[in-house]
């Protein structure tokens, strides 16, 4: 396969928006660089950046790899993406307003009623709720990957709780902490803004009549594979970090206790899964959630961000759907490219994927983090016909696509310098009518050689990526 | 603030400062065993330790007899000892991890590197090292804590309440290392030794108290002084108090609507200190004096929490 590099061209020569980098690359002494890539090492293990990887030893925590060749993208390309961003979390906000409202877009027949309804993720006790600004995915985590030529290509929408934007912003800040001269050379646009941004995005939302909300980040605690994100968001926007049981609901109102007494919370930018979050409502064995929080939540006394019920959006089985979105409701051609979908529950759908397993990406339908995928040319004969079997049992848990020639980018590895594959995933925040993103986003890099899976889960790594501005 | 935070704050400075007082006693019991003396009189020093932590059980479960090297590996490295040095680092790091937004960047890298480091040691490599070097390593984490602290920390409730955990831990320590070392230096008050001078002097070196009792007496050491100087002095950092003073003040700051009996309590203790004299607190004992201010710093403790960190749930 040919894999689009982003740093030279297919003659091999430096692509220009590379070019100022590369030559410092050049210019700088080896021992120099390893010096640097030691101190980020040592920095980010003080400052504790680091997560815990489930199924290892409880409480252990690794260090998420940061790779000091960053991932350049120039205006023009970004200005497309970012429109392209734009317009289908529009569209996929839209979508969750109107399935638990009037449901127009299963009425016109464009998406079968049932893939909707009966999927898991479809949250009944959402339905005529008026959620504010009728936003429900305030943060979205949109994964592209280019391909091909050099295309974009969404690869999925995360709009329950997308995490890696502390990553996004701790790497720059990294990097302008080792490399400041890089910075004076490029052009390089803030992406440092995020917390107040999102600050100001959780504030809009808060529940009518509220002047001065109080919003507060509630994170399932310090042993969450994504906790120092959690508490450097909060630290970030001054707000509280509360676990569950910092909360309590008292006439459908929710109160966080404090030193001072109960205190009235407005809008919870909540990091819990649904499921979690409500033991009355949702899991009955769940203790990380806040009894009663889904009534006081219906009754509009409280907003949660996301809202209860965005996991039927971003479903693996409803993504081949989002083109269809963006024009039913903005009458609009979408901007990015959709990777073309096998749905297995579709009876010729199934029989190609079976037959050409050896070439496909299988996925779960629920699944996420790269966990329980299989990549059918690097896999074993045994891998492939385990999957076959997993198929032939339960034939619509699962999509199959592609397996896309995800572009590369030199990257520092143990044997040098050498090409590996990544994705990009923008962080794209709404209230209203307004959308707004930071230049740039979270670019994660999958280390080992030939390796298509990018998950820090799966042992990627993460870049700092640089939007230059013209 | 968060009643949780509150109480991570609370605890993250009570484990660090309790690692620094047991570094400090280490550290002069480990000196005061280089004086010539008999076998017997050096290892009940050391048991002395361990009947200060109430870990007699815990350690006759895992060693027969009490010697330096025993005491030591169970006080500084032992991983089931809650009350080692270890565990203590470990659980001041566990709390502020819990909290981590509310540190100031320069507090959160000093508790964690702090933690990263002693993680490493083993007790061999203490050991060989010297014993002295990591007591003095312990000292020096713990009072760069303070010094971050101090010099970053916003002056609102969170540093109140990692004051007050600070403070109070002190009051209990200082406390406990009094009454052990008085009790082992004078049992029936009876004439003092040659080798008292050394005693004395290291039980004050323990609570960096060495100079400053030069300072304020002029004079030579002895034992009614050492005790007023660490009880009464208004001026002397590890003074009971000097931390009774800062914990109602500091209590005075984060009142809030139920916290009045606590206060009192606070207050009554202080008042003891401020209009005490030493002669009337050794006519009636020192050893049940010492009991009572204890099992009283307990139930200050026990208030504090009720009233700040764990309220009871007002959702039933």
């Amino acid at each position: 396969m040919n894999f689009y590099n982003e740093m030279y061209d297919a003659n091999g020569g430096v692509r220009e928006h590379y070019k100022g980098y590369a030559a410092w690359l050049a210019a700088t002494p080896p021992e120099r660089i390893e010096r640097k890539r030691a101190e980020a090492d040592l920095a980010f293990h003080r400052v504790g950046i680091t997560f815990a990887v489930y199924g290892e030893e409880a409480g252990k925590e690794r260090l998420i790899p940061f790779d000091i060749i960053p991932r350049i993208i120039p205006s023009k390309e970004w200005k497309s993406l970012e429109r392209g961003m734009r317009q289908r979390v529009k569209a996929l906000n839209m979508f969750l307003w109107d399935i638990y409202h009037e449901q127009e877009i299963l009425k016109a027949g464009k998406i079968p009623a049932e893939q909707v309804l009966n999927n898991a993720q479809y949250r009944a006790v959402m339905r005529g709720v008026d959620v504010p600004a009728g936003i429900y995915a305030h943060i979205a985590g949109v994964d592209v990957v280019r391909a091909g030529a050099g295309e974009f290509y969404v690869l999925e929408d995360n709009l329950r709780v997308p995490s890696g934007v502390s990553y996004m912003l701790e790497d720059r800040k990294m990097m302008m902490r080792l490399f400041p001269e890089l910075f004076a050379k490029h052009k390089v646009a803030p992406v440092q803004h995020y917390p107040d941004m999102l600050l100001e995005k959780l504030r809009a939302v808060a529940p009518q009549g509220i002047a001065d909300p109080t919003v507060v980040v509630l994170t399932p605690g310090a042993y969450n594979s994504a906790y120092f994100e959690h508490s450097f968001l909060a630290q970030q926007m001054g707000v509280e970090l509360v676990e569950g049981r910092d909360l309590f609901v008292k006439n459908e109102t929710v109160y966080m206790r404090t030193t001072q007494g109960p205190q009235r919370v407005d809008v919870i930018y909540r990091r819990i899964d649904d499921d979690f979050l409500d033991p009355q409502a949702f899991r009955a064995d769940s203790a990380l959630g806040v009894p009663g929080i889904l009534k006081a939540y219906q009754a509009g006394n409280v907003t949660l961000a996301n809202a209860i019920g965005t996991g039927v959006a971003d479903d693996k089985s409803i993504y081949p759907y989002v083109p269809e979105m963006i024009r039913f409701y903005l009458g609009e051609e979408p901007i990015l490219n959709n990777v073309p979908t096998w749905m297995c529950r579709k009876k010729d759908d199934l029989a190609y994927v079976l037959d050409h397993l050896g070439e496909l990406v299988v996925k779960e339908v629920h699944g996420a983090g790269g966990y329980g995928m299989l990549v059918g040319p690097a896999s074993t004969r045994e891998q492939i016909e385990h999957f076959r079997q997993l198929l032939l049992a339960k034939p619509d848990g699962y999509i199959a696509q592609p397996t896309l020639a995800l572009s590369n980018c030199p990257t520092f590895v143990e044997e040098g310098i050498a090409p590996r594959h990544l994705d990009l995933r923008p962080f794209v925040l709404s209230s209203g009518k307004c959308v707004n993103m930071v230049p740039g986003g979270l670019t994660r890099v999958a280390l080992t050689k030939g390796s298509l899976v990018v998950n820090s889960s799966q042992g990627g790594g993460t870049k700092d990526t640089w939007v230059l501005e013209d | 603030m968060l009643s949780r935070t509150a109480d991570h704050l609370f605890w993250m400075s009570r484990y660090i400062e309790r690692a620094e007082n047991l570094a400090r006693l280490l550290d002069v019991t480990w000196q005061m065993s280089l004086v010539p003396q008999s076998e017997e009189a050096a290892n009940q020093s050391w048991a002395g330790i361990i009947a200060l932590n109430s870990l007699e059980e815990a350690y006759a479960a895992k060693y027969s007899t009490v010697n330096g090297e025993n005491v030591l590996r169970f006080m500084v490295s032992d991983h089931d000892n809650f009350s080692s040095i270890h565990s203590c680092l470990r659980l001041a790091r566990e709390n502020a991890h819990a909290v981590r937004g509310t540190l100031t960047t320069e507090m959160w890298e000093t508790m964690n590197s702090t933690w990263l480091e002693a993680r490493e040691r083993s007790f061999e490599q203490i050991a060989n090292a010297g014993i002295g070097d990591y007591c003095e390593w312990v000292k020096m984490r713990s009072s760069l804590s303070r010094g971050t602290t101090l010099g970053t920390l916003l002056q609102d409730e969170a540093f109140h309440f990692i004051r007050l955990g600070t403070l109070l831990e002190r009051a209990d320590n200082t406390a406990r290392i009094l009454d052990v070392k008085y009790h082992v230096l004078r049992p029936h008050g009876e004439e003092e030794e040659a080798t008292d001078f050394y005693q004395w002097g290291a039980l004050l070196r323990s609570v960096s108290g060495f100079e400053v009792y030069r300072k304020v007496y002029r004079d030579v050491i002895t034992p009614e002084r050492v005790a007023e100087l660490l009880i009464l002095n208004s001026d002397m950092p590890r003074s009971l108090r000097f931390c009774l003073s800062g914990v109602v003040k500091n209590i005075e700051l984060v009142a809030n609507s139920h916290s009045g009996e606590t206060l009192r309590q606070a207050g009554q203790l202080y008042s003891q200190l401020r209009y005490g004299r030493i002669e009337d607190i050794l006519k009636d004992g020192l050893h049940e004096w010492l009991t009572d201010f204890m099992d009283r710093i307990y139930l200050l403790g026990d208030g504090i929490s009720k009233d700040f960190l764990v309220p009871m749930s007002e959702a039933a």
